[in-house]
């Protein structure tokens, strides 16, 4: 697919980075603030999506790989569902990190507060989790589209 | 205050009725996928509006990023 003009691919050089990595501040603070890991890893698919349409298909294929978002896709899934396990000796999904003092161990305050990072317990990771997946399942969906277009105007050509 | 949101509420909803029209008057493919990547943008709006700000934050980058995205695609393929 061919490229956008010189302002389309000017501007997407400015706004890239910005987009990325305010996706992954939404998955990061997902515990705290609005948001979480479904609509960070959709702000992060939605960055890949305009270096995908302003730069073409055949140009972004250095950065954008199918078989890297496959594997980080499936990374994603698996960390979710060793988690959801990992509390097992109580209850599936059981919360086993809170208050323990260690990862995101320390306990909630109560009232107003600026927001502590270090609280929840397994919820940040499973928002880790659920953002690396949503992102990449979103960078793969793209790609099939961008080459299913290719091969439709290939075939109308011929 | 009441009467300053319900104004913003009114003329959001008017701007979106203009939008989703726009995406059907035109002519020419381009410029009514990004009406309606507009009157998405308007939506994702008005849910913020109304509280929901993981609703907006869902929406714009789905209805108006990564649906317009894949309506370029099939523009670009049929051309």
């Amino acid at each position: 697919m061919k490229e956008m003009s010189r302002i389309v691919k000017t501007v997407t050089n400015f706004v890239y980075g910005f987009i990325v990595i305010f996706g992954f501040y939404i998955i990061a603070h997902g515990h705290l603030t609005p948001g979480g890991g479904f609509q960070g890893g959709a702000v992060v698919g939605s960055a890949f999506a305009l270096l995908l349409v302003s730069y073409g298909s055949l140009n972004s294929g250095k950065f954008l790989k199918k078989d890297i978002f496959s594997l980080f896709e499936n990374f994603g899934l698996i960390l979710f569902i060793v988690l959801g396990f990992s509390g097992l000796g109580i209850t599936f999904f059981y919360n086993f990190l809170a208050n323990s003092g260690g990862w995101f161990g320390d306990a909630a305050v109560i009232g107003v507060n600026p927001g502590d990072m270090n609280t929840g317990g397994v919820i940040p990771l499973m928002n880790i989790a659920v953002g690396l997946e949503v992102l990449s399942a979103f960078g793969v969906i793209v790609l099939t589209m961008a080459s299913g277009a290719e091969f439709t105007k290939k075939k109308e050509r011929s | 205050m009441s009467s300053f949101v319900e104004i913003l509420h009114i003329s959001t909803l008017i701007m979106m009725i203009v939008a989703s029209f726009l995406a059907v008057f035109f002519r020419k493919l381009l410029p009514s996928v990004v009406a309606l990547a507009v009157a998405s943008l308007l939506l994702a709006l008005e849910f913020y509006i109304l509280h929901a700000p993981d609703v907006a934050i869902a929406e714009a980058s789905i209805g108006a990023g990564l649906t317009m995205a894949i309506f370029i695609f099939a523009i670009r393929g049929t051309r």
